[in-house]
């Protein structure tokens, strides 16, 4: 496709990378905004209850998720600028 | 300057010489280093805001994650985050979802602002606000929201210091006289207004990295050293688990430990609403455009989080105050300090005591460093001398950023803390308002500005009736920040449904207003400026450059 950037080609908005990187971005909150799904006790982890740890454990899923939404959309960019790496 | 402080330390009762000498000495050490942030990273020509109000906007990943993450993780976070845990259980643990969901809408939106900005020179958010919709109306109303959102902010990181001063004895003797009660305060805010005013963004960046490196160590020290000493999560839990479902004095239990069903769409709607309003605050702002570029901005979606990690194992302490059976003289925002003081060898107290007052400078510096960016562009410059030169800028930012911190100190020690508070909570609710306009205008172009401005009324008005209707057992009005969501008949955030309430406004207008074909305004932004990044042509410029109308992208 375009092999310059400044050229003035009309690129699609949405492609297969961009839908996986913007379902990346999603999943926490889905999986936040939920909140039925995580609001028990059990099970505990060293004797601190579901509620807390499966949220804290969502800190650590949601930024594996940012950090492949992230390679995604460089990957994308490289591409896009014909390979020049920055 | 310790004169005063030892001078104080010997005339009231219960002072910790050790925490105190500790507090101090890490006080002095930051105050120099605020000194010498002037001469960090310096360019040749420094008087114009890009320079004092944007560190020149050159920071790299690491320096932009320490300031963001010292920006957004403030000494307020650390005091009150525990201590709503502290008084209510699980509906405080909110603060952990809503800092989850702000990286994924950083990583959206943010950089699209970063380029937009760069290529134009916009120093604040009402900058872009202007310059997408040509309408001064709609960016002074942005303007002043993002004014009256951030002056609240500042007075709590006081409260913060405050909170610690008390618990080490300092300000707290029943006997005192008001000014020798509020030294140490006027001290602190005078270090920090003194360096602010010469060093400007550069000081508090460089200050960063001595808090968060504090702040790290208390914590991971607290997360290990308090479970043992207390018997283990499992001993704390229980034991909260027994206190929380005790009966209050309004009949009801205290606040649970995970959050029951009629509890699930507030804590849902907080955790959201705190999300989306906390990029519209004028720090945020001001700490992601001072970086150097697109890129950077992006890598760091992916490292703050690490602080999300810390705030939740801070959260955990309030249940560890519960079980240690804290004495907080019924003001819980005194129960993390008084943890550490009851928990911790004296010297480790002062650090963690440093951690915190140093946590307040931090923001508070970068507060009103955004404060008066707003104010120097948007009102000055744009409402009251239109060619203003750089210089003059440069002169009058540095004026309000004083102005500002005097504002908030005032209202401290005027006002009783809950009106902090309640104005912070507010400040909330109002800044999400801007949503649409900065939001919305980084993606299309289609909305009106005169229905975004309307919208914005509406919400506005809305939010703050609802707030004024919330009653608490100790307030009449503004005693918190959810009620029931009109038609749903479930208790949400406030700010949620009045930002939804602004939008549908924003929606309908629009299309009456485009079907009237009333005058939209010129764009003097084009498609391509949103994507630009560091190296592309016009990026690099202070300057914007003369851009026409361009067409109205879609």
């Amino acid at each position: 496709m375009a092999e310059n950037a400044a050229s003035p080609v009309r690129r699609p908005v949405v492609t297969p990378t961009r839908v996986v990187a913007g379902l990346c971005l999603l999943a926490p909150f889905i999986a936040m905004l939920w909140v039925s799904s995580y609001a028990r006790i059990e099970p505990t982890l060293i004797g601190i209850p579901f509620f807390y740890w499966y949220q804290m454990a969502w800190v650590l899923i949601s930024t594996a998720l940012t950090a492949v939404a992230y390679r995604l959309v460089r990957r994308e960019q490289r591409a896009r600028k014909g390979g020049e790496v920055r | 300057m310790t004169t005063p402080v030892t001078t104080l330390a010997a005339g009231s009762q219960g002072v910790d010489g050790v925490a105190l000498t500790v507090f101090v000495l890490f006080f002095l050490a930051v105050t120099v280093m605020g000194f010498l942030a002037a001469r960090w990273r310096r360019a040749e020509q420094s008087a114009n805001l890009d320079e004092w109000g944007l560190g020149g906007r050159s920071f790299g990943t690491w320096i932009t994650w320490f300031l963001l993450g010292g920006d957004l993780y403030t000494a307020y976070t650390f005091v009150a985050v525990p201590a709503a845990v502290y008084a209510a259980g699980a509906s405080g643990f909110f603060a952990v979802p809503y800092t989850i969901l702000v990286y994924p809408l950083i990583f959206t939106f943010l950089p699209r602002l970063w380029s937009v900005s760069h290529r134009h020179g916009y120093v604040t958010t009402s900058d872009f606000v202007r310059g997408r919709f040509g309408s001064k109306g709609l960016s002074l109303a942005v303007a002043l929201t993002g004014l009256l959102a951030t002056m609240p902010y500042i007075a709590l990181q006081l409260v913060g210091i405050q909170a610690v001063l008390d618990v080490m004895g300092l300000g707290g003797g029943e006997h005192a006289n008001w000014f020798v009660k509020d030294l140490p305060l006027l001290i602190a805010f005078a270090v920090l207004a003194a360096y602010t005013y010469s060093s400007g963004l550069r000081a508090p960046a460089l200050i960063a990295f001595v808090k968060d490196g504090l702040i790290y160590l208390v914590i991971a020290v607290a997360i290990i050293y308090i479970p043992i000493k207390l018997g283990g999560f499992g001993e704390i839990f229980h034991s909260a688990g027994t206190a929380l479902a005790q009966h209050g004095p309004t009949g009801k239990p205290r606040g649970e430990l995970a959050s029951g069903p009629n509890a699930q769409w507030a804590y849902a709607t907080l955790a959201l609403g705190s999300a989306l309003a906390l990029f519209m605050y004028p720090h945020s702002i001001t700490a992601t455009l001072s970086s150097r570029s697109r890129n950077v901005i992006r890598r760091n979606t992916t490292i703050l989080p690490l602080y999300s990690l810390m705030l939740g194992f801070l959260a955990l302490l309030g249940f560890m105050a519960i079980k240690a059976g804290t004495d907080t003289h019924g003001n819980a925002q005194l129960a993390i300090p008084q943890l550490f003081e009851d928990m911790f060898p004296s010297w480790f107290a002062g650090v963690a005591f440093a951690a915190i007052g140093i946590g307040a400078l931090v923001p508070a510096a970068i507060m009103s460093i955004a404060a008066a960016n707003l104010f120097t562009r948007n009102v000055y410059k744009d409402f009251l001398k239109p060619g203003a030169t750089p210089e003059q800028e440069h002169k009058v930012a540095k004026l309000v950023s004083l102005l500002v911190k005097v504002g908030a100190l005032a209202f401290v020690l005027t006002m009783d803390k809950t009106v902090a508070i309640n104005f912070q909570l507010l400040g909330g609710i109002w800044i999400l308002q801007t949503m649409p306009a900065l939001v919305g205008g980084l993606f299309t172009r289609w909305f009106h500005r005169w229905a975004l401005l309307a919208g914005w009324a509406v919400g506005m008005v809305y939010g703050t009736l609802a707030a004024y209707g919330v009653a608490s057992p100790t307030q009449k009005h503004f005693g918190g920040s959810s009620a029931e969501i009109p038609g749903l008949g479930q208790i949400g955030y406030i700010g949620l449904t009045a930002f939804v309430l602004n939008v549908l406004v924003t929606v309908v207008l629009t299309v009456v207003l485009k079907a009237l074909k009333a005058p939209g305004g010129v764009d003097e932004t084009s498609p391509g400026d949103y994507t630009a990044d560091l190296g592309d042509e016009g990026v690099t410029a202070d300057l914007p450059p003369a851009t026409a109308g361009a067409p109205a992208g879609h």
